[in-house]
């Protein structure tokens, strides 16, 4: 019966090696799928961050909680959802979040506007794709930054990120039905900004 | 009763993001059908999609992802 003791202990010991030994593995796989999301996950954070200076910064600070927090993630779970909410909670947590200038919403054309203002200056053009060409990268890039944040999050989940509306949701931690009415403001504010830059150009 | 284009607009979004009932989609691709200035705009709502995607995506900087990659908790 001395024995009992001794015995117990050299199985469990193997045990416990294996267990860390399934941690460390389940650890290092996350952390690869979690760096080979990172491209994915900067294409949407550029544009929630307020610069390129803070999406590099955003980027690093979220990395590193995720790989310090990577037990509360669920595996089978969405995880590039997973690291946009982590990424998104930073960036408001810090103030770093352009505030948003609450009375300068840009009035709201209907949806049809842009398409009818550039193809209305385009010689009776009716090709869908030479009249979207009519618009030069800047005119996008500039028109997109001039989104007020709120609309711009949602619009930038969901049609940069490809997030389904009920993703968006969870990310930015607002109801679907807001993520709806947001998106739908924002894509016709982006249009809006892009007839004016794309009128400025014609005059 | 609603103007059928004002309503064909009203559907583009929810369309082009595929969250229509069936109902709602045969109703707007009926529309689409007989009349060719919504057709033109649908077509131009996606392609600006397309194309507002393309211009503003940015590709994450080399030395930023050698960063991330730095992050990871060495194994002891």
């Amino acid at each position: 019966m001395a024995h009992a003791g001794t015995v117990d202990l050299m199985d469990a010991e193997p045990e416990d090696a294996q267990r860390l030994a399934t941690e460390a593995r389940d650890r290092v796989r996350f952390e690869e799928d979690a760096l080979a999301l990172s491209d994915q996950v900067y294409r949407v954070a550029r544009y929630l961050a307020s610069s390129r200076e803070d999406a590099d910064e955003l980027m690093q600070e979220t990395y590193a909680r995720a790989f310090r927090s990577w037990r509360s993630f669920t595996p089978g779970t969405n995880m590039r959802a997973w690291l946009l909410r982590i990424l998104n909670n930073l960036n408001i947590d810090r103030g770093r979040r352009q505030q948003r200038a609450p009375q300068m919403q840009p009035l709201e054309a209907n949806d049809y506007y842009l398409y009818d203002r550039l193809a209305e200056d385009g010689d009776g053009v009716s090709d869908e794709d030479k009249v979207v060409e009519r618009l030069s990268q800047d005119d996008i890039v500039t028109a997109l930054s001039a989104v007020p944040h709120d609309f711009r999050d949602v619009l930038v989940l969901v049609d940069l990120g490809d997030f389904s509306y009920a993703d968006a949701a969870q990310i930015l931690d607002i109801p679907v039905g807001t993520v709806m009415s947001r998106l739908h403001r924002g894509r016709r504010i982006l249009k809006r900004e892009l007839a004016e830059s794309a009128l400025e150009e014609a005059t | 009763m609603m103007d059928p284009c004002a309503h064909c607009e009203e559907m583009m979004q929810p369309y082009l993001d595929h969250v229509l009932t069936d109902q709602e989609k045969v109703e707007a691709e009926a529309h689409l059908a007989e009349c060719v200035d919504c057709q033109r705009r649908y077509k131009f709502e996606e392609s600006l999609r397309i194309y507002v995607r393309k211009a503003v995506t940015e590709e994450m900087p080399a030395e930023l992802r050698q960063k991330l990659a730095a992050l990871r908790i060495p194994l002891e």
